[in-house]
């Protein structure tokens, strides 16, 4: 991603805010924006969701179909979970393949998915050895007004939630909704100055040093976790952001239902 | 993480199939300065892992585009040998690697000096030669050497090391078979100086008393590691002054 200019007016702007406990949109340093969703918009999809966080928009995609599993798991279904930052969502996003803030998006949102659990692949085999459902979660950035980790992963997990498996299509038996057993959500936070701030957008993305993510399940048990930036954390913020993680993960569970 | 195994990891006496105690890393080796043409470079084997690393630079930076007319950028490229895990790997960067790669750059531009050569790159090599579990450990910590080692200024050098959990048991430094069969796995590298995270990951299924141990446990033993670099350039540089004044 290219080097994204500010002005030091507006930097120091947003520095005084943050010392003062807010932000340029009126957030305190621990809310998240306003979260709308919205699932089942795609009809050629087996499951759909856009996922509105502030300004930010996210669409995931679910394609299920047969296929044949991996040797060393012969009776286990396959989940993949791929990103795309597309030049429509920002002018520093460019077109061709995946580069590396994309992948590094898809591998979080991936581990949150796959450590936890969140999709039964076992009860995704068809005919053992020989024939399992994969399942394909494809995220697409539409909008990015920061913290792409957090809205692709609710996108991601909300698109699975509506998802069901095309039997009929495939002459593989009914259709049935994918088998789900938890809710996977990743809280963000940016590092600026020596605050963290929670669900940066954009611009507080531009000036932060650090950024670290941290998914929980339904349990309030940690899932995964992935830092990121050319800064550092320390012990004791790290341990903030984990009761945070919680702590939001559960007000996220009551919106999405 | 697939955590489904009969095997036994960790015995009722809380020994490792490979004789370890939960609290007790690998056998390491470190040593500085292995390579002729790099301006700077490591090799560093932890358990059966073997890496080497290598530094160019700073250099011009390639791609131009990715120049900064304010500081240099770490530019880290982590490659596995193919026949460095049991399947061979297909060679080539894969969205692992890339990912890898992504940031243990990160992590070393935390201690780089890089606001002392705008528009330059330094260049970080590592190659796995052999993987047993915490390559991207290893790699980081034999990466820090290698740029102490090219004289390129640092304000610390970076250890790495995993604790993870695995039969129920939060353990230091996972092997193969613990990572492969366990329940978590939580890569972590530090700024020895001021205990500061520069990289953190964590995948698996912990709650906060497990996670808080394996922090506690990968941190004390990252101390141990960066022991253990300080030491490798010590050796390689009295070993220069000797052939100096010979």
């Amino acid at each position: 991603m290219s080097v994204e200019m500010m002005s030091e007016i507006k930097r120091d702007h947003m520095m005084k805010l943050i010392e003062a406990g807010t932000r340029e949109d009126g957030r305190g340093l621990a809310d998240v924006r306003k979260i709308e969703v919205e699932t089942g918009l795609i009809e050629s999809a087996d499951g759909s969701a856009k996922v509105k966080i502030g300004k930010t928009v996210v669409m995931a995609g679910v394609k299920i179909i047969p296929g044949t599993p991996f040797p060393d798991t012969p009776n286990i279904g396959v989940l993949t979970t791929g990103a795309e930052l597309i030049p429509m969502a920002h002018p520093s996003f460019e077109s061709g393949p995946p580069g590396e803030d994309a992948i590094e998006l898809a591998r979080v949102v991936d581990r949150g998915i796959r450590e936890s659990g969140m999709v039964d692949v076992e009860a995704l085999c068809i005919v053992p050895g020989e024939e399992v459902w994969m399942c394909f979660v494809d995220i697409y950035a539409i909008n990015h007004d920061g913290n792409l980790f957090d809205a692709a992963n609710l996108a991601a997990v909300c698109a699975l939630k509506d998802a069901t498996i095309p039997g009929e299509q495939y002459g593989k038996g009914e259709n049935k909704p994918l088998p789900i057993t938890c809710t996977p959500i990743s809280i963000t936070e940016a590092k600026i100055g020596n605050h963290l701030i929670v669900d940066p957008n954009f611009d507080e993305e531009q000036i932060s040093s650090a950024r670290l993510t941290v998914t929980t399940d339904d349990n309030g048990n940690f899932r995964a976790m992935q830092k990121g930036g050319r800064g550092s954390i320390t012990l004791d913020e790290l341990s903030q952001c984990l009761d945070r993680a919680v702590e939001k993960g559960i007000e996220i569970r009551k919106i999405i239902g | 993480m697939s955590g489904h195994t009969d095997m036994v990891l960790v015995d009722e006496n809380g020994m490792r199939i490979d004789g370890r105690t939960a609290e007790q890393h690998r056998p390491i080796k470190i040593e500085a300065g292995v390579l002729d043409n790099a301006d700077g470079s490591a090799y560093v084997e932890i358990g059966k892992n073997k890496v080497l690393a290598a530094v160019y630079g700073p250099r011009e930076c390639h791609p131009r585009h990715l120049q900064d007319p304010t500081k240099a950028i770490v530019q880290c490229k982590y490659n596995m040998e193919t026949y460095s895990v049991s399947d061979r790997k297909r060679p080539g960067p894969d969205r692992r690697s890339i990912e890898i790669s992504k940031i243990i750059s990160e992590a070393l531009e935390k201690v780089v000096l890089t606001e002392l050569y705008p528009r330059a790159s330094i260049d970080v090599y590592i190659e796995i030669l052999q993987a047993n579990a915490g390559t991207r450990c290893a790699g980081l910590t034999a990466a820090s050497v290698a740029l102490a080692d090219a004289g390129i200024p640092m304000r610390d050098i970076v250890p790495a090391i995993a604790a993870g959990k695995a039969d129920g048991h939060v353990l230091l430094d996972l092997n193969k078979e613990e990572d492969n069969y366990g329940q978590a796995d939580v890569p972590i590298a530090i700024v020895p100086s001021t205990d500061e995270i520069v990289l953190l990951q964590m995948d698996g299924n912990m709650t906060r008393e497990e996670f808080d141990h394996a922090i506690d446990l990968a941190v004390n033993a990252c101390h141990e590691v960066y022991d253990l670099q300080r030491d490798a350039l010590k050796r390689r540089y009295s070993a220069k002054k000797g052939e100096v004044s010979e």
